[in-house]
Order: C-alpha cells, then structure tokens, then sequence
C-alpha cells in the first residue's frame, strides 16, 4: 500500500515540479536563435543550461536579423566554460533583469572578467566577494584551465528560484577574453595547425574588424513585441540564414510528450501496486477475521452487536489504509528529497521537496476507498457466525 | 435463580436432545454432569440463550426467556448471564484489566475498574492486570475468565468444564473460587461438566 502510493505521489511531485520549473525558466522567452542543429538541444542548453550547447553563431549576423521593429529585447548569451561543475555564461545586464534578479552581496558585473555569482553557486562553492578564479573549457569540470585571466567576484545574487541560482554570469566580453588569450598562448607556444594560423592572421591582421565582426557567441533569446508576427520571422530566419530558431514552448511541450509515455507507465505500475496491496488487505484481514473468529463470537456472547464489531473491523482497514498513505507520503518525500540531492549535483538543478499536491488528496480518497473495500467484504463474514458453534468448537 | 423445564432442542431430525428440569435458587449451585455427546455444551448454550429451544421454557430471576428475539436475547444475556467456558478466551490484543471491562462495556454498564480491581485483589491476579492474556498461566487466564464473569454482577453464572484442564490442585482451587464468588453476589452457579472430580463437591447434582 504504502509502496504504491509513494510512487505514485513522487511521480506527481517530479512531474509537478519540472513542470514548474521548466515553466518558470521559460517564462517571456519567446524565441532563441542558435547555430544549426537541434532546436531542443538549442532550448536545453540556452535556457536551462543542461544541455551542451549546439555550436557558436556570429554576434553581427545575429544582430542583424533581430533588427527588427518586431523584436522587444535580445539577450545575447555565449557558454562553453564552467568552473568546477557551474557554468560561466558571458551575457549582458538584461539577462538578470530577465529574472529579477536581485544582489545580496555586492554589485552587477560591469568590466570585463568581473563575475556574478547564483545563490546556489556561490553557498556550494563558498566563493566571496573578491576571490578570483580560472575557468575551464567545458562542462565537465576536466577541461583545459584558462590560467591566463581569472574571473574576479564582485557579487553574489539572492535565490531566484530558478536557473539563474545554477549558473555564473560575466559580461559577453569576458568570455571572448578568455579565449582570445588562450588562442594567443597556442599560437607562441605549440604552434597551431595552419587553419588556426589563417584565422589567427586574420585577427593580427584586422584587430578592430574582429571586435565588431567576428565576436561570437552561443545564442540569443529574443522577446516579441507580438509573438504570432514573431513566427513569421522565425520561419525566415530558420529558410533564409546559416541560423535556426527554436520556440522553447514547442519544444518543452516536445519533451513532455516523450517523458509522458514513462510517466504513464510508471503510474499504471503504481496503481497496480495499489490494487494488489489493497487485496492483501483483504486477505489479511480475512485470515485474521477467521482466527478471531472465537474472539468475536465471545464478544457477541458478551453483548456487541454483530454490527458493532463490522464497524470494528472496517475501522481497523480504514486504519491500516491511513496509516499506509502516511508512510507513503512520507517515502515520496523521503525519494523527491535524495533525488533531488542528486539531481543537484548532477544537473544543478532543485526541487521543493515539502509541498502537499491537490492530487494527493484524490490519492488519499483512493487509498481509503480500496482500504474499506478491502476490509467490508470479509468483514460481512460477521454476521455469518454461529455463536453458540464457534464457542463449542474449541 | 435459574429453572428449566420440559426443554427439548433439536440440531437435525435425527439428533434430538431432551433435557431433565431443574432449578437453582440464588446462592445455590447445581452440577450437570453427562458424558460427551449426551449434549452438555447444549444444555448450557440453552441456558446462555446462545441457542433457542425447540421446545420447554427456562425462567431467570423469574422471568421467562426462552421466546425472547435474538437482540433481546443478547442484552439479557449481556446483563444477567456471566459465562466461564472451558478454555479461556480473551481478545488477544489487550490487556487483563481491558478485557475485564469489555464486559461493562459490552454489556452497556459503567466500566467499573474497582470491581475489577477487587476480583482481581480476591481471585489471585492482580499483579497481572496491565499484562496481555497470553502473558498468563492457564490456571490463571480461568481465574480471569471467572472475575470476566463476575463484572456485571449477573443472576446466573454458567460454567462449561472450567476444571477439565486444571490439575486436581487448581480445579479444587477454581471450584472453591467460583462457589465463593457467586455466592457473594448472591448468584446461582451451573456447572456442567464431565469432571468426575467435582462430584464430591457439590450437593445438587443432575445426571444427563
């Protein structure tokens, strides 16, 4: 019983709380232009930053395409380091005003290799205001060190609930920073292959044009004015450039629909588990009824009413039904709190483990339901016994 | 006081029992003695309205019981009838003292956790009242059984077999118990039994 309902109410409790928040990362992001590739990898990684992300676009042709008197705001975003597991995103002030976010420390980042750290961040990784530190390429931690510069902290944000407390931020220009003193350092040292050394000619060659032209970053999110005259633009954009644009509300319902079909298994299975436990209520209780059967026999010789003792009995399965929900939702806690342990170590991501659903009220119905379904039938078998019998059989 | 006459009770066609009349003032005891199958158990059941006869009357304090309707019969018995039967049953999941006063509680009185204290001071068992039943000695578990009987100061107190199980010690000591008891809340006592033991014991006896 208990068993049954614990899946059942975790899988409520998951499924409510991604839902939430992946709802409330996406909440006034309209559209997000990235390089080629999958829109919901696109999505993954540029507004929960969990997935990694789908390729660099150029800054200049992005801006030229959200030219538009259609486009509210853009939020340039450009990822690719991390610093001991939590990513370094180089965007601007908007993107923190995007969640509201608001200082409990120290002040925005406004020059470059300045740092601003989420809630989270900063309480798992103890950095304070000041301290300095390296990045690494990549996601995971084992990257190449940008030795070279070191981001310094200048604040540290109050919780916000949602994927900023996960991640660092830094003006755009940082992350360029720290790439550009890696390419120089490649290029004395080792010596790069001859492609890199075109490239790198060509930024030699042309230093103002490549600050203006050649910046790159990961991908945009974009506001609408009006976001149905937004998928017209979208449509052009994903036909008419070397860009594609995702909608993060298509491919979030995508996603849903794929981790739906688990979901729906899982439930069927925890129904199952509910059913089959409500008829080892019953059997248990009916194995107990027939070795109480001279106790009840006794206490009806003694003056109970044999409706009295039924109520007895069904109380007892309505007891056992309570009690099984109880423990049941306190294991679902018990699962969401260790899953959650895990999942934020592992994708940086949280969840509320406390809160009682509306659905679990239903789930308390039910269980009660089949708890005294389960104890009536056998329980009937009271007004079935002989007394006098029973008393002179043993 | 307890009388019956002319009872007749019948579980097939083919296994009829009738029943010799007898009756028993209040403090007095009377012993049915019979071998098995001769439809001791019966006989008391009737006595115990648990069974309804087939034919004759019986009169408690009196009052005729034999027509009452089963409710009737469960709250006459609740009242007026304590019953010791031949091995000694409790509900098991609580304690001595609780399943002394189930008997109030069952029988619709007051729970009266004096009375059941002093049973247990006079009947041996006191320092045994917050154990559970299982925790007790046979001989013990009869006594409660007794003092179960005695909670609702019924007329009469029906005993099936209380000594069959008991070595000849603790049978003397259990018959001297339940005669003094009833005695003292001015009972009858039946005793039914095979137990040749008890014949010596008491005065009045009814051969089946």
């Amino acid at each position: 019983m208990s068993l049954g309902i614990a899946i059942i109410s975790l899988l409520l409790l998951a499924g409510k709380q991604i839902e939430e928040k992946f709802t409330r990362n996406v909440a006034g992001i309209d559209m997000v232009i990235g390089a080629k590739g999958s829109p919901l990898q696109l999505i993954l990684s540029s507004i929960y930053q969990i997935d990694a992300p789908t390729g660099n676009i150029s800054l200049a042709e992005a801006n030229r395409l959200t030219r538009s008197p259609l486009v509210k705001s853009v939020i340039p975003l450009s990822m690719g380091d991390s610093y001991q597991g939590y990513r370094i995103v180089g965007t601007n002030q908007q993107y923190l005003d995007h969640f509201q976010a608001e200082f409990s420390e120290g002040k925005t980042f406004e020059k470059v290799m300045e740092i601003v750290l989420g809630a989270k961040v900063a309480q798992n990784l103890g950095l304070k205001i000041g301290d300095t530190f390296a990045s690494q390429h990549g996601f995971d931690g084992e990257g190449h060190a940008h030795d070279e510069v070191k981001f310094k902290v200048v604040g540290i944000l109050k919780n916000t609930n949602s994927v900023l407390d996960q991640i660092m931020t830094t003006p755009l220009e940082s992350v360029w920073a720290v790439h550009e003193a890696g390419h120089h350092e490649e290029e004395e040292g080792k010596g790069a292959n001859a492609l890199k050394l075109l490239e790198e000619d060509d930024h030699h060659h042309d230093e103002a044009e490549h600050h203006e032209e050649e910046q790159e970053i990961t991908s945009m999110l974009i506001k609408f004015r009006n976001p149905a005259m937004g998928m017209m633009m979208a449509r052009s954009i994903n036909q008419n450039s070397t860009l594609q644009t995702a909608t993060p509300a298509i491919e979030i319902n995508r996603l849903f629909a794929l981790m739906g079909f688990g979901i729906d298994a899982l439930k069927l299975i925890a129904l199952v588990i509910i059913i089959v436990s409500g008829l080892s209520v019953f059997v248990s209780l009916y194995n107990s009824l027939k070795e109480r059967k001279y106790e009840m026999a006794l206490m009806l010789s003694m003056g109970a009413s044999r409706t009295k003792l039924f109520i007895l009995l069904l109380l007892e399965g309505l007891i056992i039904s309570v009690i099984g929900f109880v423990i049941g939702i306190f294991l679902s806690r018990l699962g969401l709190w260790l899953m959650s342990e895990n999942i934020e170590q592992n994708f940086h991501y949280d969840f509320n483990v406390l809160s009682l659903l509306i659905e679990e009220i239903w789930l308390f119905c039910g269980a009660l339901l089949i708890g005294l379904l389960a104890a009536a039938i056998p329980s009937l078998g009271i007004y079935n016994i002989n007394i006098s019998k029973t008393l002179a059989d043993e | 006081m307890i009388a019956t006459q002319n009872l007749t009770f019948a579980y097939s066609p083919s296994k009829q029992f009738t029943f010799p009349d007898f009756d028993c003032a209040d403090r007095e005891t009377m012993l049915i003695l019979g071998k098995s199958g001769k439809g001791k158990t019966t006989f008391l059941h009737l006595m115990a309205l648990l069974l309804k006869p087939t034919g004759g009357n019986i009169q408690i304090n009196h009052q005729e019981i034999s027509q009452l309707s089963v409710a009737q019969a469960a709250d006459f018995r609740a009242k007026n009838v304590g019953i010791v039967y031949q091995k000694p049953h409790f509900v098991h999941a609580l304690s001595v003292m609780d399943n002394l006063l189930l008997a109030n509680y069952l029988g619709g009185k007051n729970q009266a956790k004096d009375k059941a204290q002093s049973l247990a001071e006079s009947l041996g068992f006191a320092e045994h009242l917050s154990k559970k039943t299982t925790q007790l000695s046979q001989g013990e578990q009869q006594r409660v059984s007794i003092a179960r009987a005695l909670m609702n100061n019924p007329s009469v107190i029906l005993a099936d077999e209380p000594t069959s199980s008991l070595d000849d010690d603790n049978c003397l000591k259990v018959i001297d118990l339940l005669t003094k008891q009833t005695q003292e809340i001015g009972a009858s006592l039946v005793v039914v039994t095979h137990d040749q033991r008890l014949k010596e014991v008491f005065e009045k006896q009814v051969l089946l």
